[in-house]
C-alpha cells in the first residue's frame, strides 16, 4: 500500500513516546502503593518494573490489544480505505501522547486506558459517523471504569479485614503473621495464574488442558510461597518482644509480601494498560503487512509489544524513578500491610478484567483498592480532595481524548489526502 | 511533571502522631506543677516563679501543637475516626494545659500559701491527678496501635482496660479531693476569707486536671466505636 512504510515508522514513532509517557506517569503510579509504604526499594522497584512490565504485556496483554483494534470502532466500512483506519489509529497514538503529556504538566493522574478508548471513539464518531462505533462494547468498557475500582475496593476491604482477623488483631500479631504468611504467598501465586498466565500462555500456542491448568495455579503459588518463606526466614522477634515491636517485624513480613505483590501489580499493568497503548500500533501495523486489508484476522505482531513495553520501561527509567524516589518518603499512613492489601486486590481485579478483553486502567483500579482499605478503617488519612480531583480527571480525560484524535485526524487527512 | 504523583498525595499526614505530641507535652506542663507546688510551700518563690514560667512556656507550646494539628485537618481528611471527636479530644487535652497554668498563675500572683495542715493532702491529691494524666497519656499514646490493628481486636481490650484504669484513678481523686476540702473547712476560719476562697478554687481546679483527662479517655472509648 502507498505510503506503508511511513505509517509503521510513524505508528512506532508514535507509540515509543506516547508509551514513554505511560511509563513516566502511569507505571509511576501504580508502584506507588508499594514504594510509598516503603516496602520496596527504588532499585527492586525498577527490577520488578523491568521484568513483570513485559511478562505482563507478552503474556496477558493480546486479549486487551484485540478489543482496541477490532471492537471499539466497525471497521467494515473502512476496507476501501483502509487509509483512514490507519489515520485513526495514528491519531489515537498523537492523542494519548499529547493528553498524557499535558496532563502530567498539569499534575492529573489520567489513564492511557481512559485517553485511548476516548480518541478512538473520538475518531470513530467524527470520521465514521456515530453509527460506526460499536455502542454496546464502549457502553461495557465504561461500566467497567465503574465496577473495576468498586470491585477492587471490596476485594481490597475484605482482604486487609482477613488480614486483620488473621494476624493484626492478635496479641501476639508477628507469630501469626509468620504463620499466615504462607497462605497469603499462596494467594499471590494464585491470583497472578489464575487469569493471566495461563490465558497468555495459551496464546502463545500452547494446548493447556484442565489438569495443566491446576497444574500451573497450584505450581505457580507453591513457588511463591516456598520463595516467600525463605525470604522472610531471617525476620525474627525476642520472645518477650514489645506489641510494638511484634507490629514492626509484622510490617516487616508484609514488606516480603509486598515484592511479589508489587510484581503482580505491575504484570496487571502491563497486561492491560501497555497493552492498550500497543493496540493502535499492532492495528496500523498488521493493516500494512495485509496490504491495505482490514477483513484478514491477524495475529498481533509481537515486535510491537515489545516495543510498547521498551518505551514504557524507558519513560519510567528516565522520568518515573524520579516521581517515585521524591514522593517515596512522603507517605506515613500507608503502611506494607496496607498496601499489600490495596495492591493485591488491584491486580487481581486488572488481570480478571484483562482476561476478558475489557480494558480498564490500573491506576483507576489502584486508588478503588486503596479507597476498599480505607473504608475497612485501615488508613490514617486519605485526602478526600485529592481523590475527588483524580476521579474528575479520568472523566474529562475521555473527551479531551476524542478531542485530540479528531483533530489530528483532520491534519493526516489534510496532509495524506483521503 | 509535579514531583508529586496525586496518587502519593491522596494519602494525608494522619493526626495521630500530632495528637500523641501534643498530649506528651501537655503532660509534662502538668507534672512541673509538683515541683513548683513544693517550692511554694518551701517559701523559695524565686524558683516559683520560675517554674510558673516553664509552665507557661510549655502551654504555649502545646498551644502551637494544636494549631498545628487544627489547621492540617481539612474537612475534606478521610479518617478512620470521628473528626468531631478527634477535635473534642484535642479539646480536652489542651484543657490540661490551660488548668496547671492557671493553677501557677494563680498561686504566683497572689502569692499564696498553702497551710501546713492541709498540705499533704493537697499534695497526695496533685500527685493523684497528674496519675490520671499520665495514664491518659498512655493510652493516647496506644493510638497508633490501634490504627494499626485497624481499630479491632487485642489492642481493643488493651486501651479499654487503661480506661478502666483512668477511671479508677480519677475516682480516687475524687475522694481526696472531698478529704481536702474538709481538712480546709475545718481551718477555713483562721484563714484570710478570700485566701480561703482562693485555696478550694485551687484544690477544684487540680481536680479538673484528672477530670479533663478522665474525659479525654472516655473519648477515646468511642475511637474505639466509631
Amino acid at each position: 500500500m502507498i505510503h506503508g512504510h511511513l505509517y509503521i515508522f510513524l505508528a512506532c514513532l508514535f507509540g515509543l513516546l506516547m508509551t514513554w509517557g505511560v511509563g513516566a506517569n502511569d507505571l509511576a503510579n501504580v508502584m506507588s502503593t508499594s514504594i510509598g509504604s516503603k516496602a520496596i526499594t527504588i532499585r527492586q522497584a525498577i527490577i520488578i518494573a523491568v521484568i513483570f512490565e513485559f511478562a505482563g504485556a507478552f503474556l496477558g496483554g493480546i486479549q486487551v490489544s484485540d478489543t482496541i483494534r477490532h471492537s471499539i470502532i466497525n471497521t467494515d466500512v473502512l476496507n476501501q480505505t483502509p487509509q483512514i483506519f490507519i489515520y485513526g489509529m495514528l491519531s489515537a497514538l498523537l492523542a494519548g501522547m499529547s493528553w498524557m503529556t499535558l496532563a502530567s504538566l498539569l499534575g492529573l493522574p489520567v489513564s492511557i486506558t481512559h485517553t485511548i478508548i476516548g480518541a478512538i471513539v473520538g475518531f470513530g464518531a467524527i470520521a465514521l459517523g456515530l453509527d460506526a462505533v460499536h455502542w454496546h462494547q464502549v457502553k461495557i468498557i465504561a461500566l467497567s471504569w465503574i465496577t473495576s475500582p468498586a470491585i477492587a475496593a471490596a476485594l481490597a476491604y475484605i482482604l486487609f479485614i482477613s488480614v486483620q482477623q488473621t494476624i493484626l488483631g492478635k496479641a501476639k500479631p508477628f507469630n501469626y503473621a509468620k504463620r499466615y504468611a504462607p497462605i497469603y504467598l499462596f494467594l499471590i501465586g494464585v491470583a497472578m495464574a489464575v487469569a493471566s498466565v495461563i490465558r497468555g500462555l495459551r496464546h502463545l500456542g500452547l494446548a493447556l488442558t484442565l489438569l495443566d491448568d491446576i497444574f500451573i495455579i497450584v505450581g505457580l503459588g507453591l513457588v511463591i510461597t516456598v520463595i516467600g518463606t525463605f525470604l522472610t526466614r531471617k525476620i525474627t522477634i525476642e520472645p518477650n518482644a514489645s506489641r510494638h515491636q511484634h507490629f514492626v517485624q509484622t510490617e516487616k513480613i508484609f514488606a516480603v509480601l509486598m515484592l511479589f505483590t508489587a510484581a503482580s501489580m505491575v504484570f496487571a499493568h502491563g497486561s492491560n494498560d501497555v497493552a492498550i497503548a500497543v493496540g493502535p500500533i499492532a492495528a496500523v501495523v498488521s493493516v500494512v503487512q495485509a496490504g491495505g486489508s482490514l477483513l484478514v484476522k491477524q495475529q498481533i505482531p509481537y515486535w510491537t509489544i515489545l516495543l510498547g513495553s521498551l518505551g514504557v520501561i524507558i519513560g519510567f527509567l528516565s522520568y518515573g524513578r524520579n516521581v517515585i524516589k521524591t514522593v517515596g518518603q512522603n507517605i506515613t499512613s500507608l503502611t506494607p500491610s496496607r498496601a499489600f492489601a490495596a495492591t493485591l486486590s488491584a491486580a487481581f481485579t486488572v488481570v480478571v478484567a484483562t482476561g476478558t478483553g475489557i480494558p480498564v486502567s490500573a491506576t483507576q483500579t489502584l486508588v478503588g483498592a486503596v479507597l476498599g482499605v480505607g473504608l475497612a478503617r485501615g488508613i490514617g488519612a486519605l485526602n478526600m480532595t485529592v481523590i475527588r480531583n483524580i476521579f474528575m480527571s479520568w472523566i474529562i480525560t475521555i473527551p479531551a481524548g476524542a478531542i485530540f484524535a479528531v483533530i489530528y485526524y483532520n491534519i493526516f487527512s489534510y496532509i495524506f489526502g483521503k | 511533571m509535579k514531583p508529586n504523583s496525586p496518587i502519593f498525595r491522596m494519602f494525608g499526614r494522619s493526626p495521630i502522631r500530632p495528637l500523641q505530641k501534643h498530649m506528651a507535652k501537655v503532660t509534662e506542663c502538668a507534672k512541673v506543677l509538683l515541683a513548683f507546688i513544693s517550692a511554694t510551700l518551701d517559701n523559695d518563690w524565686a524558683k516559683a516563679e520560675k517554674l510558673q514560667q516553664e509552665i507557661v512556656e510549655l502551654e504555649h507550646q502545646a498551644d502551637d501543637l494544636k494549631t498545628d494539628l487544627r489547621t492540617h485537618l481539612p474537612k475534606s481528611l478521610f479518617l478512620p475516626f470521628s473528626r468531631g471527636d478527634l477535635l473534642v479530644l484535642l479539646k480536652l487535652q489542651d484543657n490540661i494545659a490551660n488548668i496547671a497554668k492557671d493553677i501557677a498563675g494563680l498561686i504566683v500572683g497572689r502569692k499564696m500559701h498553702i497551710p501546713q495542715q492541709i498540705a499533704m493532702g493537697y499534695i497526695d491529691l496533685l500527685k493523684r491527678s497528674i496519675d490520671t494524666v499520665e495514664k491518659t497519656s498512655l493510652a493516647v499514646n496506644e493510638l497508633d496501635e490501634l490504627l494499626e490493628t485497624g481499630f479491632r481486636g487485642a489492642e481493643v481490650s488493651i486501651i479499654e482496660n487503661m480506661i478502666q484504669e483512668i477511671h479508677q484513678i480519677e475516682h480516687h481523686t475524687d475522694e481526696l479531693q472531698i478529704q481536702v476540702r474538709q481538712k480546709l473547712y475545718a481551718i477555713e476560719k483562721q484563714l484570710e476569707p478570700i485566701d480561703a476562697i482562693f485555696l478550694y478554687k485551687v484544690i477544684q481546679w487540680t481536680g479538673d486536671l484528672a477530670d479533663n483527662a478522665e474525659q479525654a479517655g472516655n473519648l477515646l472509648q468511642s475511637f474505639l466505636a466509631s
